[in-house]
């Protein structure tokens, strides 16, 4: 069997490319995008733990039951984080605002937290196996919650999205809040520690098929419906004041942008926890390859985070195979490379 | 307000007010008050903006010449008394609406983005077509006129980001005329501009008040302002003269203002009289 080139170098020439040809026309960068997307899936399912197979039809167990949900699963992740960094960016007309920012990263850590304290009060009285199942279960909603709770708390105490610096300090706060009273449930219970890390490091490696539909059925609701309010965020290029005299009603369209935000982030750090840069990067690279507005830049930051959540996953699995990275590692390291890479161009230039 | 629109209380929209000297104002402002910071920034300011008149507001810095631009547009909603566009209070029109008869360009600075400088233009028929609707060919004859007027239609493809200051001034300033409104309020147009580009904004500005347009820009170069039809000035949140550029009281209190920085001289240019502001040195 012959071992394909190792993935990493797949995506590093993809960021590559796109950097590197402005006259890249968004059509072009989309096609691109979609047969690479549609190559790594294929790749996604050759790759295990024991190497590369693509002995398929021996394999079919296997391949549907761990590494096509996993490998569709990173896809549907990288998209839904690809999509909130592309609104975030647009709502704070900020290039380096992250899906993260609004607290719910803090959220969903305190959610975990606080099922895996419950969990270990609760765990000597089941058996393991059922523990686990629902302690997954339990995880994945709590999360979920918490994400939500901590945008809600954000957007509470800004009181609405109409002021952006105002909601940005906003989510700071409740960051800082969140995680000091996660701090002190881990105190309290030292063993949630543990589970926190790996429930929120960032990682692929648990998605099953619920996961899929659970993350297709956000993309399906979120990405159509910002589709529809991206002139908005055209629109708040030129100032609140400028946009405002258009006669759009920012308020609540910030609102509602907000809200597809949490929903997109809430879902992939449930699924996934936090997988960092993804949702940075991708905007950051299509906006770098092509001049588009903020339709085409939601719906081509989607696909590009799904291409680079995918391509980071298989190479997660495959680098240190039988052993397996943790892809939030992975993406941060790349995602950090590329930001450095970025500022030595500023200061460069 | 809803029980005296429905027995017709309300002027309708679109009828102008007319005013004691038998002309009709589009956008009329009756004693206005605004405070920021304890200030006064404006301060019981009145004045009638006409259809086809094209009028230059001028004043020394933080005179609250933006910001009485600013509640002409509704952007703000004054402390007292109110702004009424074509006989309705301003605040009461539908955003929308409000939008397709009263374009506002804002000071430089705030426009930043990587959407293509026709992109920005075509922001300016959202107020026509809609959040949700589809751009027409209307639309985009409007853009193209407008990227025409101000000279910016070989960049349309760049960045905005990537443009110098004057060509992004004139890339939102096209912005502003694509939307065709019938009142125009402008706040510094001629930033950053060359002189050709400063002759061609003031053109198309006057060009557009002849089609029957009402014209308000904040100008700080006074010999510009002094070829408005009519020039506001103030001071302190308050109008101290309001007059043609011809007008003698007009000079004595734009000189006083200023402190005596400039002299007003007259000088005979193209067949016509006109005025500059020579400076005092």
């Amino acid at each position: 069997m012959k071992a394909p080139p190792a993935p990493a170098t797949v995506s590093l020439r993809l960021q590559g490319a796109a950097a590197v040809r402005p006259g890249f026309t968004p059509a072009r960068l989309g096609a691109t995008l979609a047969v690479a997307a549609a190559l790594l899936l294929l790749l996604g399912l050759a790759a295990g733990a024991e190497g590369w197979s693509f002995a398929w039809r021996a394999e079919v167990e296997l391949i549907s039951a761990i590494r096509a949900p996993r490998s569709l699963g990173a896809l549907l992740c990288g998209a839904l984080l690809g999509l909130a960094g592309a609104l975030a960016q647009g709502l704070f007309r900020n290039p380096l605002a992250d899906p993260y920012l609004l607290g719910s990263a803090a959220g969903a850590g305190l959610g975990v937290v606080l099922v895996l304290a419950a969990g270990g009060l609760l765990g000597a009285t089941m058996g393991l196996a059922t523990a686990g199942a629902l302690m997954r279960l339990g995880l994945v909603g709590a999360a979920f919650t918490g994400a939500l709770l901590g945008m809600a708390l954000t957007l509470l105490l800004a009181r609405g999205a109409a002021r952006p610096l105002v909601l940005l300090l906003a989510g700071v706060v409740v960051g800082v809040l969140l995680t000091a009273l996660s701090d002190l449930v881990i105190l309290l219970s030292p063993e949630a520690l543990r589970g926190k890390q790996v429930f929120l490091l960032g990682s692929t490696s648990f998605f099953g098929w619920p996961s899929v539909w659970t993350m297709g059925a956000a993309l399906v609701v979120a990405l159509p419906l910002s589709l529809l309010l991206a002139r908005a965020l055209d629109a708040l290029v030129l100032g609140d004041d400028s946009a405002a005299s258009l006669g759009l009603p920012l308020p609540r369209l910030r609102l509602l942008l907000v809200a597809l935000m949490a929903l997109a982030t809430g879902t992939a750090v449930a699924q996934a926890g936090l997988v960092a840069f993804v949702g940075l990067v991708a905007p950051h690279l299509v906006r770098r390859a092509v001049v588009v507005r903020h339709g085409l830049l939601l719906a081509l930051s989607a696909l590009a985070g799904g291409v680079l959540l995918l391509a980071a996953d298989i190479a997660a699995r495959s680098l240190l195979a039988p052993r397996e990275l943790p892809v939030g590692v992975l993406t941060a390291v790349l995602g950090g490379v590329y930001l450095m890479w970025l500022l030595r161009r500023r200061m460069a230039a | 307000m809803r029980v005296a629109s429905l027995v017709g209380a309300v002027p309708a929209p679109n009828v102008p007010t007319r005013l004691a000297d038998g002309s009709v104002a589009v956008l009329g402002a009756r004693d206005l008050v605004l405070c920021l910071g304890g200030r006064r920034v404006v301060d019981g300011l009145s004045l009638d903006l006409r259809p086809g008149e094209w009028t230059a507001v001028v004043g020394p810095n933080g005179a609250g010449k933006s910001t009485l631009l600013q509640l002409l547009a509704g952007l703000r909603a004054p402390d007292a008394g109110q702004v009424q566009l074509a006989g309705r209070p301003l605040l009461d029109w539908p955003p929308r609406q409000r939008a397709q008869q009263l374009a506002w360009l804002s000071q430089q600075g705030e426009a930043e983005g990587d959407i293509a400088a026709r992109d920005v233009v075509r922001l300016g028929r959202l107020p026509r077509h809609g959040l949700l609707g589809l751009p027409e060919a209307a639309d985009e004859a409007a853009v193209d006129a407008a990227m025409a007027e101000t000279e910016c239609s070989s960049w349309a493809a760049s960045r905005l980001n990537d443009l110098s200051g004057g060509e992004r001034q004139r890339v939102l300033l096209a912005r502003a005329l694509a939307v065709d409104a019938g009142v125009l309020l402008l706040d510094e147009p001629t930033t950053h501009l060359d002189a050709p580009h400063q002759r061609a904004v003031l053109r198309s500005l006057a060009a557009r008040a002849q089609a029957g347009a009402a014209v308000a820009v904040v100008l700080h170069d006074l010999t510009l302002a002094l070829a408005a039809d009519r020039v506001l000035l103030m001071q302190a949140g308050r109008l101290v003269a309001d007059g043609a550029p011809g007008d003698p009281a007009l000079h004595t209190a734009l000189v006083a203002v200023f402190d005596a920085a400039f002299s007003i001289e007259a000088v005979s240019a193209q067949g016509r009289r006109r005025w500059v502001a020579v400076p005092t040195l």
